[in-house]
Formats: C-alpha cells, sequence, structure tokens
C-alpha cells in the first residue's frame, strides 16, 4: 500500500527537489553567479586562500566563466589541520550558529562551521536527498547516523524534518533496540552506514524477526564507500531498496548528492556545490565522462567557503540524462577513496575491489578484513572472510577448495596474490558506524 | 533410512576455541558420543555424535556457531580384531569410497559402533543392508545409550 503512495514515479513531484529540474542554461548562470560571489568571500575573509590567490597573481575577478575555475588553487584536508579549529572560517564566531567536526582519527580533528543561511541550505539539500530518494510526510524514518560532532546524523534530522517525515532520532549502535523499534514503531526507511545495515540484518535473523516482513521498505546509506553488489546483497536480504548517498563534512555534511528512483548514479547538488573531475597526477580538469578525482566547490557557503577542494573520491560525472527527469548531473558512486588505496608489492589495490570479488564467490558474505604484513621485506595481503551457514560443510575438501577459489578469484580480480583465511562466524569485528577493513601491520 | 545425524562445526586453529563448545554443550547438560576433529594448516572441523542433536544444535547456534547437519552411516561390529576389516571388505568389493570415519564403543554389549561417511551415502546404506549388516538408526542409538 506504501508503494502506491509514495513511489517516486506516482507521486506528485515534492516541491523541495524543484532546483533539480532547472534548465541547464540557467543552472549554469546561477553557478557563475554564486561562483563569482563565493571567491570574492574567500579572498576577503580567508587569510590563507587570498595569500595562495596572491601567489599566482590572480584577483578575486579573475574568474568571469565557469570553466575559469581551473586557474583557482586548490584546497586539501591538510588545510583544515593545519589552520585548525577556526582558521577557514569566512564569518566571525557571533554569525556562526553550529560547530561539527571529524572524529579526527590522526591528530587534530578538522572543524566545519556553518551560518544560519548554511544551515538553511543544509536543510535544503537533504530535503532533495529524501525527496530524491522517494521519502515523503507519513513515513517513519529511523536515523541510525551518529549523532552529535559527526554530520550524518543531524544533518539528515534536519532534512528529513523539513519533509515532514517522522523521525526517530536513534542515532548507531545498540543493535537489539534498532530492530525492536524498527518493528514495534513500524519504520518504513532507515538511515545507516552501509556496513552497519548490514550488521542490523544479522541481528534481526538472531532474534528470529524477518526484515521483509516489516513495513520497512527503503534505506538511505551513506558516509562510506560501498560497492552495487553489495546494494544487491542488502536488498535481497533485506526486501527495501538500498540508495547511495554522497557527502563530506568539509563540503557540507551529508547532502552533496543523492541517488533518485532510477538508481542509476547520484545527484550532485550543483546549484549549491560545483563538481569536477581532475586527473589525480597532473591535476588537470577532465570533461565529463572521464574518471578522475572529485573537487568540489561550496557556491553558496558562507561560514567556511570551499573552493575547489580536493575529495580523493575516485568518481566519474555522468552529463546524459537521467530517467527521472532531474537536469542536475550524475556522478557514478565512489567505490574508491585515493585514501584507502593499498599499495601491495607495487600494486595499487582498493578494498571495494576485494569485496566486489568475495561477492562473487557464492555464498560469501561480505564480513571479511584484509590484514598487511610484511615478511622478509615483502608485502603479504591476507584476506580474512567469515564462514556462513551457505558454505560451511563437514569435509576438508569442501572448505579447501572454497578457499582456493576465493583465492583464484581474488588474484584474478587484484593481480597479486592474497592469502585467504576461514574464520569463524561472527568473529571480525562490527562496525556501528564506518567499517575499518584494513589493518595495516607494516 | 537408516543413519543417524553427525553434527559439525568450524573451528580455527586458535587457543580455547575447541574449549568454547564444550562449554556451550557443559552449560545445556548435553553429552558427546564420540568425535572427530579434521585438522588442516589452515582450521580444523569438528564432527560429533550427539543422541539429542537438535537441541544441541539450537543451543550452539544460539551462541552464533555455524553448524551443520548430515547423515552418517553407524555400523555395529564385535569390538574384537577384524571387526572393522570386514565392513571396509564389503565397501571395497562395491568400490565404495569412505570420506572419513570414526568410532566409538558399546561397554554392555561388547560392540564398537563405525561412523562413516560416504559421499553418496544411500548406495552405502543399500550395500551394507544388502549383505546383512544392521545400520543404526537414531531411534537405535538412543536406545543403546539409555542401556549403557
Amino acid at each position: 500500500m506504501m508503494d502506491e503512495h509514495w513511489s517516486d514515479g506516482d507521486a506528485p513531484l515534492h516541491p523541495a527537489s524543484a532546483p533539480d529540474f532547472l534548465p541547464a542554461d540557467q543552472r549554469r548562470a546561477l553557478q557563475l553567479h554564486r561562483l563569482r560571489s563565493v571567491v570574492k568571500r574567500a579572498y576577503e575573509h580567508v587569510d590563507l586562500f587570498r595569500a595562495r590567490m596572491k601567489e599566482r597573481g590572480l584577483e578575486p575577478d579573475a574568474v568571469r566563466t565557469l570553466d575559469d575555475l581551473r586557474h583557482v588553487p586548490f584546497t586539501v584536508k591538510t588545510d583544515l589541520r593545519d589552520t585548525y579549529p577556526f582558521g577557514l572560517f569566512a564569518s566571525p564566531l557571533s554569525d556562526i550558529v553550529r560547530l561539527h567536526a571529524s572524529s579526527g582519527t590522526t591528530g587534530k580533528p578538522i572543524v566545519v562551521a556553518y551560518t544560519r543561511r548554511d544551515m538553511s541550505v543544509w536543510t535544503g539539500v537533504m530535503a532533495r536527498t529524501f525527496a530524491a530518494c522517494g521519502v515523503r510526510a507519513g513515513d517513519i524514518v529511523q536515523n541510525a547516523y551518529g549523532y552529535g560532532l559527526f554530520t550524518g546524523g543531524l544533518g539528515a534530522h534536519y532534512g528529513l524534518e523539513a519533509i515532514g517525515a517522522t523521525v526517530i532520532p536513534i542515532s548507531g549502535g545498540n543493535s537489539e533496540r534498532q530492530i525492536m523499534l524498527m518493528k514495534d514503531f513500524g519504520s518504513t526507511v532507515i538511515c545507516s552506514t552501509p556496513s552497519y545495515f548490514l550488521h542490523l540484518i544479522e541481528q534481526a535473523a538472531e532474534m528470529g524477526v524477518t526484515l521483509a516482513d516489516l513495513p520497512l521498505r527503503a534505506g538511505i546509506f551513506g558516509a562510506e564507500p560501498w560497492t552495487e553488489e553489495m546494494r544487491q546483497r542488502i536488498e535481497a536480504n533485506s526486501g527495501i531498496r538500498a540508495y547511495d548517498i554522497y557527502g563530506l563534512s568539509e563540503i557540507i555534511g551529508p547532502g552533496v548528492a543523492s541517488e533518485c528512483s532510477a538508481q542509476c548514479g547520484l545527484h550532485v547538488f550543483e546549484d549549491h556545490f560545483l563538481p569536477e573531475i581532475v586527473d589525480p597526477e597532473t591535476l588537470e580538469p577532465l570533461p565529463d565522462g572521464e574518471t578522475g578525482e572529485l573537487v568540489l566547490t561550496t557556491l553558496s557557503k558562507e561560514a567556511m567557503p570551499m573552493i575547489r577542494y580536493r575529495t580523493r573520491d575516485i568518481t566519474r560525472l555522468m552529463p546524459e540524462p537521467c530517467a527521472c527527469g532531474r537536469t542536475i548531473r550524475r556522478m557514478v558512486r565512489v567505490a574508491a577513496r585515493s585514501d584507502d588505496m593499498m599499495i601491495i608489492r607495487g600494486v595499487n589495490v582498493f578494498p571495494s575491489q576485494i569485496e566486489e570479488a568475495l561477492l562473487r564467490v557464492e555464498g560469501t558474505l561480505p564480513h571479511y578484513q584484509i590484514v598487511l604484513t610484511r615478511e622478509h621485506d615483502l608485502d603479504q595481503m591476507e584476506v580474512q572472510v567469515e564462514v556462513t551457514p551457505d558454505v560451511f560443510s563437514d569435509q576438508v575438501k569442501t572448505m579447501q577448495n572454497l578457499r582456493k577459489k576465493i583465492e583464484h578469484t581474488l588474484a584474478s580480480a587484484l593481480g597479486i596474490r592474497a592469502k585467504v583465511s576461514l574464520v569463524e562466524p561472527l568473529s571480525l569485528q562490527r562496525s556501528q558506524g564506518k567499517a575499518k577493513r584494513v589493518l595495516d601491520k607494516r | 533410512m537408516a543413519t543417524i545425524k553427525q553434527l559439525s562445526l568450524f573451528l580455527e586453529n586458535k587457543p580455547g576455541h575447541l574449549k568454547a563448545i564444550c562449554g556451550v554443550l557443559q552449560e545445556a547438560e548435553i553429552n558427546i558420543v564420540t568425535l572427530s576433529i579434521a585438522d588442516t594448516e589452515q582450521f580444523g572441523i569438528l564432527r560429533m555424535i550427539i543422541p539429542d542433536w537438535e537441541q544441541a544444535r539450537r543451543v550452539l547456534e544460539d551462541k552464533g556457531f555455524v553448524v551443520h547437519a548430515n547423515d552418517v552411516v553407524a555400523v555395529e561390529v564385535d569390538d574384537k580384531p577384524g571387526g572393522m576389516a570386514q565392513i571396509l571388505n564389503l565397501l571395497d568389493q562395491d568400490q565404495l569410497n569412505v570420506e572419513y570415519a570414526y568410532a566409538f564403543t558399546f561397554r554392555r554389549r561388547n560392540s564398537a559402533v563405525l561412523i562413516f561417511r560416504f559421499n553418496d551415502t544411500d548406495e552405502a546404506v543399500r550395500t551394507l543392508t544388502a549383505a546383512g549388516r544392521p545400520l543404526l538408526a537414531q531411534a537405535d542409538l538412543l536406545q543403546a545409550l539409555e542401556r549403557e
């Protein structure tokens, strides 16, 4: 019944989505207008940006067309650490209504700030995200993104309220309670990291709850790279539709890009966040359709404008029109971050390649961990894979064959040999937020 | 069909893993009639014969273990030299391949029970039955154990 009323195809367009359908020429005019003013704002208020512009002999009015952006200097993550805590702010603290910070696994966290207007932009793009994924007033949404300094929880929360959905601000963790409330409250939508939802699927099974029998129909998943194979696994095992969303704290938090009913690429809310794809080596911009590093410029941010921020995420822009009718461009799902790249015996390996390979082996669930060691000056990669009821047998040769099959699949996908270890079910650590797949002991 | 159930569990080659499984069974007051462990360089497979295998499976699965149940053939022979050889001769004649085997004894009956895992269980049961060898079913096992 929910489907009849709320599927993205049949339902009247949500008003929040209007900017998604702007004709391309109008959108570009708006982008240029906003780009010129944000460059000017950053130049006037952010010392680091002004110094870098001057180094290149550039004045803000050097940006006359969207294409002129290619001459403007980049911003990188270490710039946020080096200016910790407030060095990149373009607004006085009296105008700033919110601060968030990254968890900061290495050294100082990175801090991001929002003015009242930034908050309204953020709420707007999150409302557009949920509208694109078919979430509507009447939906009961279990928001299992972490609340607090992390941008995920509160970012999603404000967007959901704006769209009129009923929010359960449950935050991450306490999986038993997640399943209990999902059942008792009749949640129709869940927001979490994809790896945490996989954990919830297991938790539900342990509690004797069949997710497919509950009203839950959609999951809004982000905050970590995942793969198409993982989507299919989630959808098959829980009976919901799994949507990919994209964002990063440095730019706004969640709300930079979102899938739509077509589930084929993520629409970038490019009236606020201008995407470029650059060659990660030469840093030269690449044309639409070519794969490279995503660089984003915040077109309307007041508190902390980010000009040409290097996201380290590898993707490409899809200029072709989308089945949903949105005119804003799509980007291919991010399956790889240049930061996550492992160099093993000189070969570049992404965790996502390992995940794809594992999911190709029949019955192997995506619970795995990569352990990197160095023996006799040589890098060794071990992939630990949990044994599941589907693949377990009482016969040694069946288990040996499974191990060989995984090793073979990995070797042909990666181009290097990895040692595969079968480990006991539920022995690998489950994440409450972003999954930690790689243990580098080198 | 005259076969009995065997439970198998995956074991990592790490200290304490076998103990954890036995602890779960101990807590539920479940007795193991016999067991065998297949060990490889990387992992082991624990196989057990347990009269109330369904309850054992339930308590182990509740603790998160992956448990596999399958049919094995149990042949009772006299507990004396040549008891097992006779059976193997029969299997050899019909070229039935044994995947693995282990055993236990009934003290009171002065007999031994050989547990065989065949690739083709049905064929093995037919051969042994045709040769007049009594095969134990789960109920026979329970009965015999009560008298021990």
